[in-house]
């Protein structure tokens, strides 16, 4: 995709992370997720050991951390509940700065943050160096079901459709003098929420209607058959072999 | 005659809504023909275009292609048979790359490899397009994507080519370069348009539809030389352009 359209969450490159194969990439940051839920919530030494993992994939794919960091926070509503978790529980408390806390609330609220959080950095890992596209030629060669894939490729399509409808609304109205910065204004905004929604619809039947008239039956016809080379899995499997070899050591030492 | 390309017969067919585009349709275009469908806003031409493969069905009569009846059992010879370039090129494109999206129809017929890259290449060729195979079709100019749109029907290879307004949105060269492409085909061809000399450029034959029903057919220098047929249904050539009666 073309800059300035580009996907807010891809970040194009040509690091050797970005040249794998998607089918690679996405089996490896699944198998780490996997690892990463499988850690014994009190290792906080191994918690370290996979964000150093991170870190070292962030370098190879030139990515810059304020980069990733900014799009984490969407994780942030979830750190306020887990947060909120050591009021709520009882059993042993403990004192922090004047207030009773539930320890086993503590650790419950610190398992869901670092898991989250390490969940969510890896995701976005992946989606940054890997096109959106490529993430759903990827799942197809994992052979998930086609009708996942098929819609998936149509909600991208459709949040494009939906985006530029959205902005041909906008400069239409502007053009006509609204400013949707002034309150009085705010009704005829979201009137053209409602419209939108229709017209996005709309458009989203006629795309698929055009689909259909081209032979389209329901599943994206593969157009890369392209076989992976096995160094190609070597290399994407290296994070994983570290990830799991975190993971056993946690274990081994609880 | 030969079994026609495209036969039409007695086709009604009601919107959802209750409203009726089109009543008791009866056309047919022999092979290798080109006929322009002419008609004002609302007359019923998109409606009928997407009958001939089989996104719209018909409330009642029939449409047959090469002699083979738009039933759901044939629908996928039918849309290889029948290509339809649609209206507005944006509910046509909807893959990231302008070459992923015309590959999508012959990949979808299954064409694959190196003939799939023949087709797409030749496809963009044919529409002068082949130097933004690479490029989002989010980005190109209207008249770009239009001729885009065509090139992902061309791809399919298909042996009736429906196209609706292809000449809107063109500039001039654009507009003259596409009649080229199009007389060069040299196929089954029913063209959507509201510019009349572009009709008669390209059609020999034209059929007039106004309020769901065809209310003329024949040579289109004979339709467009009868003024009173013209203003009858809201068509109008040019200003400074007159035509000698046929
Ligand atoms: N989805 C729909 N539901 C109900 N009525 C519709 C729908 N689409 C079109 N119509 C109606 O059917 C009639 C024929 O529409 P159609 O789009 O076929 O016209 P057209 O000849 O292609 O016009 P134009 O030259 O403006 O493209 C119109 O009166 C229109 O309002
Ligand atoms: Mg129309």
């Amino acid at each position: 995709m073309g800059a300035g359209h580009a996907h807010p969450l891809h970040l194009p490159g040509t690091s050797p992370v970005h040249r794998l194969s998607p089918q690679v990439k996405v089996l490896a940051a699944f198998m780490v997720v996997f690892c990463v839920v499988a850690t014994p919530r009190a290792a906080f030494a191994t918690y370290g050991g996979y964000l150093v993992l991170l870190a070292a994939v962030w370098v190879i794919a030139a990515i810059p951390p304020g980069w990733i960091g900014r799009r984490a926070l969407i994780e942030l509503p979830f750190v306020v509940l887990a947060v909120l978790l050591p009021f709520a529980q009882g059993g042993e408390r403990v004192d922090v700065a004047g207030l009773s806390l539930s320890a086993d609330g503590l650790l419950d609220g610190w398992n869901i943050i670092i898991k989250g959080t390490l969940g969510v950095l890896t995701s976005l890992t992946l989606a940054a160096t890997t096109s959106p596209r490529d993430l759903l030629l990827g799942l197809q060669r994992l052979r998930i079901p086609a009708t996942i894939t098929t819609i998936a490729t149509l909600m991208l399509r459709y949040v494009e459709v939906i985006i530029g409808e959205a902005r041909r609304m906008r400069i239409a109205r502007v053009s006509r003098g609204h400013d949707p910065r002034l309150l009085w204004q705010a009704g005829a905004t979201a009137r053209s929420v409602g419209r939108l929604f229709l017209r996005s619809y709309e458009r989203g039947e006629r795309v698929h209607l055009a689909m259909v008239a081209r032979g389209f039956t329901g599943a994206m016809p593969a157009l890369d058959e392209r076989p992976v080379p096995r160094l190609e899995w070597t290399l994407g499997m290296l994070p994983v072999a570290v990830a799991l070899a975190l993971v056993v050591g946690a274990w081994a030492t609880a | 005659m030969s079994i026609p390309a495209l036969r039409v017969s007695e086709l009604r067919f009601d919107y959802p809504d209750g409203h009726r585009a089109l009543d008791s349709i009866d056309l047919a275009v022999a092979p290798g023909e080109r006929v322009a469908l002419l008609g004002p806003n609302g007359a019923g031409k998109t409606t009928l275009v997407l009958q001939l493969n089989g996104v719209l069905r018909p409330s009642s009569g029939s449409v047959e292609v090469s002699g083979l009846p738009v039933r759901a059992e044939h629908l996928r010879e039918i849309r290889r048979r029948v290509g339809i370039v649609f209206q507005d090129p944006d509910d046509q494109l909807f893959m990231p790359t302008v070459a992923e999206d015309v590959a999508f129809g012959p990949a979808n017929f299954g064409v694959r490899g190196p003939e799939l890259d023949a087709r797409v290449h030749d496809a963009l060729t044919a529409v002068d397009m082949a130097g933004h195979a690479g490029r989002s079709p989010l980005h190109l100019s209207g008249g770009q994507r239009k001729r885009v749109a065509l090139a992902t029907v061309l791809a399919c290879d298909p042996e009736v080519l429906v196209i609706d307004e292809p000449s809107s949105n063109l500039d001039p060269v654009a507009r003259r370069e596409l009649a080229e492409v199009l007389l060069r085909l040299d196929r089954t061809m029913l063209m959507v348009t509201h510019d009349l000399p572009y009709a008669l450029q390209l059609c020999p034959r034209s059929v007039v539809l106004d309020d769901g029903r065809v209310v003329a057919d024949g040579p289109t220098r004979e339709l467009l030389a009868d003024p009173e047929l013209l203003s009858r249904h809201r068509l109008e050539l040019p200003y400074g352009f007159t035509l000698a009666g046929g």
